[in-house]
């Protein structure tokens, strides 16, 4: 099924470009952009792609970004043009690593088909030519397939480090080398099967924990892509231009229209609108402005035209700085050590101690130099950790696995481990605690208030008004015909129903309480309509299962002091009221300077360098894009719950690894002893390694089942 | 014996022709949009005829 194609009669050379659809969800969302967008005039392809949440289009240079994401926006599709892919690099790892799986998997089953023979018994001219011809399928899948091996091993080798891939390195050269040198003198054991069936099992568990990777990383944007790309700019005599962001410059006067969001920070000269500033503060509720309020770029306006006078520009904006300190925070995650990692430091240097020390004893025994170095090669290659290389990878890809099916995506091994270790939760309030979206309580209203209120609610945009829409929707009412609808920036909607002015309005007494409510106005009746951003409905039930787990939870909100107390009352716990992004990340460093591990749960922006610098950290599916980005895990859906799953999850994971590392190094125990006594032929390698590798993966498996 | 000669190439050629496949199929793009895959089949297609 391909995408339809429009060949277009001039033979202009045709440009692509790319848009992130945030909201291509279904089977239906791909139909309607691939056949719906090649109708516009100039667009000549379009290709969806579901996992990264893009489209490709291939069109006229002369139809720029604007006139696309407008084509986009007029099937219902918002769209941001993606500047450069920054995903790129992981997904030509991925790439990269699955061309190995494939070349070492060929070689594996190939060889394997020789050593079956050679095992049941060919010898003379027929073992040689087996042997020859193992070698030849064995030399370039080697060279190709242990490339991320040799690579890694080799970077570690030169900061003087070492890791797993050094003793794995290590065993495939020298097997390889040792099977090649049996096979030229006509020997009767080459290895050539169990070097490349190494590489197989180890790129199996590579290719796993990649696919992880990418697999829960698609689809969330760059941070700079919901900043504003370019602004209308008003020149003295009145005319406006737009300018891409980075042109701009501060003392310009820009013009900001409803629905567009801001490209810088600024002031506001001209005009009164309410402003979603979610991106940064990651509260619900808009934030009326007038002349003279400081605005932010990422905010979006609701209402009314504005015209602002830019203070700060590009990476001098509250954003870009932001952005910055995320960076910054996320430093130190990088210098975490994985437990592989760990593991491999203390088994390597005696694992290539033994391998000499064998060398060293049978050439005082007088072995020969020949036999001597034989055996020594059997050691590294029965203690090369095929298991211990999948001990890791394989109990973290089921456990990702057993937590996606329960609503959590977890983005790569060492969150995992990160989690595990946690001992302490930080939480937000809005969006974290609580859903972030405010909920009408529409219980006072009668059928006919209903409809009414659901024919204005469904025509703005306003977070109210969608609250109430959604409320309206979900109690099956149906829309009345009311007319004349129109929305006047911080005031409200009003319109005509049978004659009568009807409106859902701010409420008459404004600022009497911090609870959100709106009026809805019916000839000269009026009613207001209480709105409430309730707690997720097992808040209480997932804090106490955190609190079993040994994660006892504090707030810590950007929000006004009295909403947070009255929360952290309910819920029981310690609070922080009025933090911002700099103040979070100060708590949480503070924290992890006392010895702590704090995990991180928060949704907006002004949480993403807190995220960035927790030990762990856990955003919801509703967060801000940076904020997922930050965050190493995602959960999706209303409960709170699978933030305790997490945690218990890694717990049961890092003890199916020790588990597994347990098994690894008993298993070397028993096999060791065969290797130096010189009893281990290229048959018994062969089963050593499958049944070990079969065992561990088997153990791994047991997270599938429910996470108890 | 003489069906080694015979029976081994086809083995290695019919192995080297499934990773031809397979990386022909990886450089076509097919494991870029798994999800996609998935869902493309409920596309209802049009009689574009």
């Amino acid at each position: 099924m391909n995408a339809p194609v429009l060949h277009l009669a001039a033979e202009t050379p045709l440009v692509t470009t790319r848009l992130t659809v945030p909201g291509m969800k279904c089977a239906g969302c791909i139909g309607k952009i691939e056949r719906e967008l090649v109708k516009t005039p100039g667009i000549a392809a379009a290709r969806a792609n579901l996992s990264a949440k893009r489209v490709a289009i291939t069109h006229d240079p002369a139809l720029d970004e604007g006139a696309l994401t407008a084509a986009l926006l007029a099937l219902g599709f918002e769209s941001q043009p993606v500047a450069d892919n920054p995903l790129a690099s992981d997904d030509a790892e991925r790439k990269r690593l699955t061309r190995a799986l494939g070349v070492a998997g060929f070689g594996m089953m190939n060889i394997m088909l020789l050593s079956v023979s050679v095992w049941s018994g060919a010898d003379g001219a027929t073992r040689d030519l087996f042997h020859w011809l193992s070698a030849a399928i064995a030399l370039p899948v080697v060279a190709y397939a242990g490339r991320p091996f040799f690579a890694s091993a080799w970077m570690a080798l030169k900061h003087r480090r070492t890791n797993m891939d050094v003793p794995i390195s290590i065993g495939v050269i020298l097997a390889t080398c040792m099977s090649l040198y049996e096979t030229i003198t006509g020997g009767a054991h080459a290895f050539f099967d169990s070097a490349v069936m190494l590489l197989f099992f180890l790129l199996a568990g590579r290719a796993l924990d990649a696919e992880m990777r990418t697999r829960t990383r698609a689809g969330i944007g760059a941070l700079l892509g919901r900043m504003g790309k370019s602004a209308s700019v008003i020149a003295p005599d009145g005319s406006t231009r737009r300018m891409a962001a980075k042109d701009l410059l501060p003392g310009m006067l820009v013009l900001i229209a409803a629905g567009e969001s801001l490209a810088a920070d600024g002031e506001v000269v001209e005009g009164r609108a309410a402003l979603d500033n979610s991106m940064l503060t990651g509260e619900s509720a808009p934030e009326p402005v007038a002349p003279g309020s400081v605005v932010h770029a990422g905010a979006i306006n609701m209402g009314a035209p504005l015209r602002v006078r830019l203070t700060h520009v590009a990476e001098d904006t509250a954003l870009a700085e932001i952005a910055r300190a995320m960076d910054e925070a996320g430093q130190s995650r990088s210098t975490y050590v994985r437990i592989a990692d760990r593991a491999s430091r203390l088994y390597a240097p005696v694992v290539h101690a033994l391998a000499l020390l064998a060398f060293a004893g049978w050439m005082i025994a007088g072995a020969g130099w020949h036999a001597s170095l034989t055996i020594a090669i059997a050691v590294l290659i029965i203690t090369c950790p095929c298991a211990m290389g999948l001990a890791v990878p394989s109990a973290q890809v089921v456990a990702s696995g057993t937590l996606m099916r329960r609503g959590l995506l977890v983005k790569d091994g060492s969150a995992l481990e990160r989690l595990a270790e946690c001992d302490l939760a930080v939480l937000d309030k809005t969006g974290t605690l609580t859903l972030g979206t405010p909920r009408a309580d529409i219980a006072s209203l009668d059928p006919q208030a209903r409809s009414i209120a659901l024919a204005l609610a469904q025509t703005s945009r306003h977070p109210l008004s969608r609250g109430l829409a959604a409320a309206l929707l979900r109690e099956g009412v149906t829309p009345a015909a009311v007319e004349d609808i129109r929305e006047e920036g911080g005031t409200g909607l009003a319109g005509r129903w049978q004659g009568l002015t009807v409106a859902l309005e701010k409420p008459a007494s404004e600022g009497a309480s911090d609870a959100l409510a709106t009026t809805l106005r019916i000839g000269e009746t009026r009613k207001v309509i209480p709105f409430s951003d309730p707690l997720r409905p097992d808040a209480a039930a997932a804090i106490a299962a955190l609190a079993a787990e040994g994660l006892p939870a504090r707030i810590l909100s950007g929000d006004r002091a009295a909403p947070v107390a009255a929360i952290a009352h309910a819920l029981g716990l310690p609070s922080e009221a009025s933090a911002d992004p700099r103040a979070k990340l100060a708590a949480l460093e503070a924290l992890k300077a006392e010895g702590h591990r704090p995990l991180m749960v928060g949704d907006g922006l002004n949480d993403g360098p807190a995220l960035a610098a927790a030990h762990a950290s856990i955003a919801p599916g509703t967060a801000s894009d940076a904020s997922q980005q930050a965050a190493d895990a995602v959960f999706i859906g209303e409960p709170l719950m699978p933030v305790a799953l997490a945690v218990r999850v890694a717990k049961a994971c890092m003890r199916i690894v020790r588990q597994n590392f347990g098994f690894s190094i008993a298993y070397n125990a028993l096999a060791v002893p065969l290797a130096l006594t010189g009893q281990v032929t290229p048959l018994v390698a062969a089963i050593a390694m499958s049944v070990s590798s079969l065992v561990v993966i088997a153990n791994s498996l047991r997270l599938a089942g429910a996470p108890q | 014996m003489t069906g080694l000669a015979i029976l081994i190439p086809i083995a290695l050629g019919m192995g080297l022709l499934g990773l031809a496949a397979f990386l022909w199929s990886m450089r076509a793009g097919q494991y870029d949009d798994m999800d996609g895959a998935a869902h493309r089949i409920l596309i209802d297609e049009e009689d574009e005829a």
